[in-house]
């Protein structure tokens, strides 16, 4: 899949929204701040916005381009849209639904059947029922299948998990997998929420105020922000692949490196996880201390450091390379040198673990 | 009741039905294009079309008089190509309680068509249905609450007009008296007893318009 966006200029209310990218991988996370203009990007792409000037192609298909007045319309663009508030048709049952987009195109076959989307969304219970009856997961899941049976080309989903508390979500993030691994359909998913966003995306494009400020494969954005503005955004400092050894009471043994790790447990089961550390969320300490609360007490060695504003960003080898943000007056309290070894402190809850 | 008050009675009931439903498809597209779209000169088009509802109603009266004429300019067209009279028939009566009934539907109409979430019609169109397809499967099923009350109160409209039906089409008995005008002349020639017999007829006629169109709501509604 290539989705090419050119000379976009689209004025909102507090800037305008310009950007120029291009996006190649199965799905990608239009990653920002509330008001960056995400919405707005995903609208012009479905056509239901028009931009001041715009180029975006889909594959070889020219969608809009304002320079030559041409503007597929939306019902002609095979692009399916989940939006934040799910749209589902209120007067009609879950299969009216369901349903709706495949009664309109009639060329060609459908891509998937009815069947087998409504198993592998786990909503054939819930097709004879009224749209307002369905919790919110259940209409979630509703909206996503009525657009992947619409046969889509493109998948825009915008914010899929907002609207949802945190178990619901841990819930619906398996169903998503499913969609992308499934049903392979090009994903462009907006999203302010940096775990969604690895766990669900190849590439991510960061905007700010209406402005593309990195696109890049999703741990390299992360880890390597390109700026001050992407760091403060998105920043995890240490991002390494870990696999989960068991899980009881709610938290889970992982070992990254042949170190291991407690951390709370995903929701979703999954035994290879991608573990995230911030920064800011490391400890470091000199003395092998008495016991205290925190579950993570890892041996390091100090690699660099590295001045970063107020701060002191402190690499270190804790068996994996594992990063620390320090203040100038901790770093120069401790002592810190290169190539000394130091203890580093992590509270399970920090660890954050997301399945792969 | 006597037969020509039978014949008064399903007059008025077909004249202000047929009314009702004449100005329907007018009224929705009117309506739509207020409640969906905007261009500059617009309140202009809200103020003109709104002017029934304010405007003494013989004045309206007055004016399609003037239009619907011999001389006026369309009265005198469709005499001049179908030798068709207007004025004094029941077709005067017709259009001015279309007239008359006109604003109410649009203004129902209009608020029921802007309480549906535009969001639902592009999500529709996205699954790949056109314009049309759009209205009548989304927006016209959502806004048919409202817009059953604006007809309701269209109909109701059209069952009481007085001062623009009087000018246009006259008090004509057989052809273009109404429940109204009827009740009206009976007062004029001290037959009390008459007129309240046709008063007890339109309280029948509201009422059962009224509690038919609740009724036709409260199953829709269960049966969604």
């Amino acid at each position: 899949m290539s989705l090419l966006l050119k000379n976009v200029s689209l004025p909102l209310a507090h800037f305008t929204l310009k950007v120029d990218f291009e996006v190649r991988s199965r799905v990608t996370a239009v990653f920002g701040p509330s008001g960056a203009g995400k919405t707005s990007l995903l609208d012009l792409v479905a056509g239901l916005r028009a931009a001041r000037s715009a180029f975006i192609q889909l594959d070889d298909c020219v969608l809009t381009d304002t320079a030559k007045s041409i503007s597929v319309p939306v019902h002609q663009r095979g692009i399916g849209y989940v939006p934040q508030d799910l749209a589902l048709f209120p007067h009609l049952s879950v299969r009216r639904n369901l349903l709706y987009g495949r009664k309109s195109g009639g060329a060609g076959d459908p891509l998937f059947s009815f069947e087998h989307v409504t198993d592998v969304l786990e909503i054939q219970p819930l097709v004879s029922r009224g749209v307002t009856e369905l919790s919110g997961g259940e209409k979630q899941r509703v909206a996503l299948a009525r657009a992947l049976l619409a046969s889509p080309r493109l998948l825009l989903l915008d914010e899929p998990l907002a609207s949802l508390d945190s178990p619901l979500k841990e819930k619906i993030i398996p169903y998503l997998s499913r969609i992308r691994d499934e049903f392979r359909i090009p994903t462009l998913c907006v999203t302010h929420d940096r775990f969604e966003a690895l766990a669900l995306a190849d590439e991510i494009v960061v905007l700010v105020d209406g402005r593309v400020v990195q696109t890049g494969p999703v741990p390299e954005v992360f880890t390597r922000p390109a700026n001050a503005e992407v760091a403060r955004l998105v920043a995890i400092e240490t991002l390494q692949p870990g696999s989960v050894i068991r899980m009881s009471e709610g938290l889970a043994t992982v070992s990254v490196n042949r170190v291991t790790l407690t951390a709370l447990a995903p929701a979703a089961t999954s035994h290879e996880v991608l573990v995230c550390i911030r920064g800011e969320d490391v400890i470091l300490q000199r003395d092998a201390a008495s016991a205290s609360s925190v579950r993570n007490r890892l041996s390091a060695r100090v690699l660099s450091l590295r001045p970063q504003g107020a701060l002191v960003r402190v690499e270190l080898d804790a068996g994996f390379p594992l990063f620390a943000l320090v203040t100038r007056s901790a770093c120069a309290e401790l002592n810190l040198r290169e190539g000394e070894p130091i203890t580093a402190l992590i509270k399970a809850p920090a660890i954050h673990l997301v399945p792969r | 009741m006597t037969g020509e008050d039978w014949h008064v009675v399903w007059f008025t009931a077909w004249v202000s039905a047929s009314s009702t439903l004449a100005i329907l498809p007018f009224g929705l597209a009117l309506a739509w294009v207020l409640a969906r779209r905007n261009w500059p000169g617009k309140s202009l088009l809200e103020t003109f079309v709104s002017l029934p509802l304010v405007m003494p109603p013989v004045a309206t009266g007055l004016i399609l008089l003037k239009i619907l004429g011999r001389r006026g300019a369309i009265g005198g067209w469709f005499h001049d190509q179908f030798n068709l009279d207007i004025i004094f028939t029941w077709r005067a009566v017709l259009i001015a309680l279309g007239v008359m009934s006109f604003p109410l539907l649009v203004h129902f109409a209009r608020v029921a068509f802007e309480e549906v979430n535009p969001r639902l019609e592009q999500i529709a169109r996205t699954l790949g249905a056109g314009g049309w397809r759009v209205f009548f499967t989304i927006t016209l099923p959502l806004a048919a609450r409202g817009i059953t009350a604006g007809l309701i109160l269209a109909f109701a409209r059209a069952l009481g007009e007085f001062g623009a039906t009087i000018m246009v089409a006259g008090n004509i008995p057989g052809k273009t008296s109404t429940l109204s005008l009827s009740i009206f002349q009976n007062v004029q020639l001290g037959e009390d007893s008459h007129a309240f017999r046709l008063l007890g007829v339109s309280v029948v006629l509201a009422f059962a318009a009224v509690w038919s169109s609740q009724f036709l709501m409260h199953r829709k509604c269960k049966t969604k």
